[in-house]
């Protein structure tokens, strides 16, 4: 990491397994489990969070000085929505039946707590440059684990990625259909998510046991 | 720097000028994008329609449009004619289909006006649909969506949306295993009176084998919004009956 001092790299690392906060914190679970159906509107709200936290944690970070401590909860909400508004809008201009399908859930990164928790934590007492850092390190954690939701649920639940039909076709019976198998519909369903996370945390704890509590 | 920033005063003059510039900021936006926006979404009106008469990219029990590229083009090629019928008088008019229902539907509470009733005609495979668009009230927003139905007014596809229904609830109005139901449904009873279709709970035909009983399987969960199905089907295709008895005779 040449480009990066030991410390800078350290707020992108560290998210995205050692202190994940899907798998970790437990943060921003209800997007995880409502979206993940498939691939590609997992990867959308990955982005779509990538950027909004990236720019709010540089734009809270920027006005930390001035932002009045009374009302500092308040204004964190209104750059949230605000950035939200500008990435629905944009969906809706260049990826419209992409903006349909994910309807209320890009609204709903607004309640996303990663983002308020990053706010609060981090760009209210740090440089811009380390709170973007941070933010896109946080959000890259959240969107690894929606697409490694979303890569299962699509293929198991629908035995596409996305959209292709990587198993072959089930009306046809080709590919792995000839041989009997058949599409998971429970998959598609929110309870499925919720299990997948569960087996991604257990196979993150297995492997590594700093992670384990001592009770 | 020193800033007092939990002064009375300091906290109103930042909240005042935060609202100013966010404000500015998304109405200039908003501005932008508007007309890409509303193209969008002229073509996704194309799509609806042609979904219910049938043409569409569907595969195993997902709702697959026909690509928006190439909407318009598909448009002009199975809609054959864009009919308005205003009183009782039938004319054509191409932009038929850009026509606002809910302001022709709040403007029609004025009973002097004649509410213009948009209708499409579209052929495929040598067979005539005739398709209306319809809209009312679910729980949280409004609903809509387009209905073909034969020359006898037999149901052969439809399409519905919605604006803020519930997730997993409401919302599966607008999934196949709930507008496939449609197809084939009779709008008037066995004594050739106009009933509608209900979207019934505790049918006693929840596989829907038996088309004319004007009943539909309703959503668990979601019977406020299944009721708004109902009422809208009931109250927009009840108007064009009079149309469809002019054409048999």
């Amino acid at each position: 990491m040449g480009l990066l001092s030991k410390k800078d790299s350290k707020l992108i690392l560290d998210p995205l397994a050692d202190n994940n906060p899907i798998t970790i914190q437990v943060l921003g679970i209800c997007s995880a489990l409502a979206i993940t159906a498939q691939l590609k509107a997992s990867i959308v709200m990955a982005l779509s969070v990538i950027f909004v936290l990236g720019m709010g944690n540089v734009v809270i970070s920027l006005m930390r000085n001035i932002i009045p401590s009374k009302i500092r909860i308040i204004v964190q909400l209104v750059v949230v929505a605000a950035l939200v508004i500008i990435v629905d809008q944009v969906l809706k201009a260049f990826a419209y039946s992409l903006s349909k399908q994910l309807s209320v859930f890009i609204g709903l990164i607004i309640t996303n707590c990663i983002i308020m928790g990053r706010f609060e934590a981090f760009a209210l007492g740090n440089g811009p440059w380390r709170s973007f850092l941070d933010g896109i390190g946080n959000a890259l954690g959240y969107g690894v684990i929606l697409i490694i939701v979303g890569f299962f649920r699509e293929l198991l639940g629908s035995g596409t990625l996305l959209g292709f039909k990587v198993l072959g076709d089930p009306i046809e019976k080709t590919g792995l259909y000839s041989i009997g198998y058949e599409n998971n519909g429970f998959m598609l369903l929110s309870p499925m998510a919720l299990i997948v996370v569960g087996i991604i945390i257990w196979v993150q704890r297995s492997r590594n046991k700093a992670l384990i509590e001592e009770n | 720097m020193a800033l007092n920033t939990d002064k009375n005063s300091y906290t109103i003059i930042f909240s005042v000028l935060m609202v100013l510039v966010v404000g500015a900021l998304l109405a200039f936006l908003a501005q932008v994008l508007k007309p890409t926006i509303s193209e969008n979404q002229r073509i996704e009106i194309q799509q609806n329609i042609l979904y219910a008469m049938g043409v569409n990219n569907n595969s195993e029990g997902s709702v697959e449009f026909v690509d928006a590229n190439n909407a318009g083009e598909k448009f002009s090629e199975y809609i054959k004619k864009q009919l308005i019928i205003q009183d009782g008088e039938v004319s054509e008019d191409d932009d038929a289909y850009l026509i606002d229902l809910k302001k022709e539907q709040t403007m029609a509470k004025d009973p002097s006006y004649a509410q213009r009733l948009p209708l499409f005609v579209g052929e495929k495979d040598g067979e005539t649909f005739y398709i209306a668009p319809v809209r009312g009230k679910g729980l949280w927003d409004a609903i809509w969506g387009y209905v073909a139905m034969d020359k006898d007014m037999v149901v052969q596809g439809v399409f519905f949306d919605h604006k803020g229904e519930t997730p997993g609830l409401g919302a599966n109005i607008k999934e196949r295993f709930f507008m496939d139901d449609f197809e084939g449904e009779q709008l008037f009873n066995d004594a050739g009176n106009f009933v509608g279709i209900d979207v019934a709970k505790g049918n006693a035909d929840p596989k829907n084998m038996n088309k004319d009983d004007n009943e539909v399987d309703a959503i668990a969960g979601a019977t406020i919004t299944g009721d708004g199905v109902s009422q809208m089907l009931k109250k927009d295709l009840k108007l064009y009956v009079p149309y469809f008895k002019n054409l048999k005779n």
